[in-house]
């Protein structure tokens, strides 16, 4: 590897070629050609076809993120759904219950600090703020081991749908229409047909109004996981938080930002908190359908605490950066069969690569405007 | 063929270790590219392959570093006579190419994995620690490197099989067989044998 050391100088030292080979034929040269052109096909066609340029049918991340710039539009810098967010920062005050399903660090008695992100569903980072626009809240627990925890929860019950490849049509499906600013209902009704799913969980979620802001939510993991002990027993389950003590929101109101506003005010005036339940699951309950509900009976474990102590105007290097990825997990939490994690990973993973190489512009979401 | 051609003077070869570290390797990186390729554009499987992915990055690291001081430390066997000047010029630059991308490639990965804040690695209870500053303007050039690369790597891999290939199937003048760790029949006797 030493440039001009070895690789000139044994022309001097060469060893006298072989008296020759096996004789060369016009049909073995013919063979040996055809066996390295055959190689670079196989070689370059199979890493083609691994890549998904050859199956422009199959479902990949790319084509995931473009279906939401595709309904949405392409706003550069931003995430491709979740797109109007605010930055927070706060910790996590584990009581130790939480140990008895799950050995991972975080369930310790102790302290750790985290990062969370509001936002609000849909991929305009300047939509007007409405009641029963979806509500999300993403965060990032990481423990002194060194270890993560991403969740990004929202606010509905259940989820829309059991697959990505649901998600994937009712995206396109829901595009509000030019004309009356509301999807294209036979398309809807069409949908809704075909999956049934999605029709029960949106039942479910219309039964379930939703909270006057974010700082009185309850927002939801949805997806199910693996929890493992100290004892090496594992069980499915869930989890939620669930505010304590919320305080009082103000009633909707016409500001564009009022959802975001509310909460900034309500941050600024105390620490924000919610307890972190874990819901346990039993034989026989979904672990797969995150559009169905585990019976309200299963037992449920107060974990502990989050506290969100402060908020900040998304920008870099606060929760603007942090892809929430639902698979980052420390150890003693496992994916289960739900199909919708392992999507999640790889589409934010492409939003967060193709946001990261754009230029950015400042987020809808000011603090300082708000307090001022 | 007969007995004593396996233990006639064979023709020239890398040294054991050598040899030993290629083909240990050389799987190693198919399969890597292989899932990184096909991770990127997976729905089902992207975390399960990108928990292989990474640590499978750190070992190819660890041994592309250990070639790297096993190459400095061995001597090459010569080229053969009938390689033109500009074939020996090809050859020595596209093992420098190589190498510079083994140790590079695992390096940019773990480099963009550390600005976008994520988990490395874990080894037993701790964590690799990040070798680069937590930021997306970072994450976003590693990131771009680390496609580049990739691509180059596996031009560079294609190219290196194809060219071996050549040289054995079609040249026959037993190219591969200096990279061998199996039994070969030396073609210098095969010659004597027939005339």
């Amino acid at each position: 590897m030493e440039p001009g050391e070895d690789d000139e100088e044994p022309a001097a030292a060469d060893v006298p070629e072989p008296p020759l080979r096996a004789p060369l034929t016009r049909r073995g040269a013919l063979m040996g050609m055809g066996a390295v052109a055959s190689f670079a096909a196989v070689d370059v066609g199979g890493f083609a076809y691994a890549g998904g340029w050859l199956r422009p049918d199959t479902l990949t991340p790319p084509r995931f993120a473009d279906r939401f710039e595709r309904v949405y539009g392409r706003h550069d810098g931003f995430r491709r759904n979740h797109a109007k967010g605010l930055s927070a920062t706060g910790t996590f005050v584990s009581n130790g219950a939480g140990a008895a399903v799950c050995r991972a660090a975080v369930f310790q008695p102790g302290s750790a600090p985290l990062i969370g992100r509001f936002s609000l569903g849909g991929g305009l980072p300047d939509q007007a703020d409405k009641p029963d626009a979806v509500r999300g809240l993403g965060l990032l627990i990481e423990t002194a081991n060194g270890q993560q925890w991403r969740t990004a929860m929202i606010n509905s019950p259940v989820f829309t749908d059991s697959t990505p490849e649901g998600f994937y049509e009712r995206l396109l499906a829901s595009k509000p229409q030019p004309g009356t600013g509301k999807p294209d209902p036979q398309r809807m009704a069409a949908f809704l047909d075909r999956h049934p799913e999605t029709a029960a969980a949106l039942k479910i979620i219309k039964q379930t109004p939703p909270s006057a802001g974010f700082a009185d939510s309850p927002y939801h993991g949805l997806n199910a996981f693996r929890f493992t002990n100290d004892a090496g027993a594992t069980v499915p389950g869930r989890w939620s938080v669930i505010p304590q003590d919320p305080p009082v929101v103000p009633p909707a109101s016409v500001g564009r930002d009022f959802l975001f506003e509310d909460v900034i005010r309500a941050v600024a005036r105390r620490p924000l908190q919610w307890r972190l339940m874990l819901t346990i699951g039993e034989p026989g309950d979904p672990t797969n359908d995150a559009t169905r509900p585990w019976p309200q009976s299963r037992r449920s474990i107060d974990a502990g605490t989050i506290s969100i102590t402060a908020v900040q105007t998304e920008e870099a290097g606060n929760a603007r950066d942090i892809n929430f990825d639902p698979t980052v997990l420390p150890d003693g939490i496992a994916l289960s069969d739900d199909p919708l994690p392992a999507a999640r990973s790889g589409v934010y993973a492409r939003s967060f690569t193709r946001r990261a190489e754009e230029p950015k512009s400042p987020s809808q979401v000011d603090v300082r405007r708000t307090l001022s | 063929m007969i007995s004593h051609s396996e233990t006639s003077p064979a023709a020239p070869r890398f040294a054991f270790s050598s040899r030993i570290l290629h083909w240990l390797m050389a799987p190693m990186v198919i399969v890597q590219l292989l899932i990184g390729v096909t991770m990127i554009a997976s729905l089902s499987r992207y975390p399960q392959l990108l928990a292989v992915h990474r640590p499978l990055g750190v070992l190819i690291l660890i041994f592309a570093l250990i070639r790297l001081v096993n190459r400095r430390t061995h001597k090459l066997p010569p080229f053969l006579a009938a390689m033109s000047p500009a074939e020996r010029k090809a050859a020595s630059w596209s093992e420098r190419l190589l190498y510079t991308l083994l140790i590079i490639q695992p390096l940019t990965g773990w480099a963009m994995l550390s600005a976008a804040r994520s988990p490395i690695v874990a080894l037993g209870p701790f964590e690799l620690p990040g070798i680069a500053p937590h930021s997306i303007g970072v994450y976003a050039f590693f990131r771009e490197c680390h496609d580049v690369f990739a691509v180059l790597l596996f031009a560079t891999f294609t190219a290196h099989v194809c060219a071996v290939l050549f040289h054995t199937l079609v040249l026959r003048d037993g190219l591969l067989y200096r990279m061998a760790v199996w039994r070969t029949r030396s073609p210098q006797h095969d010659f004597t044998e027939r005339s």
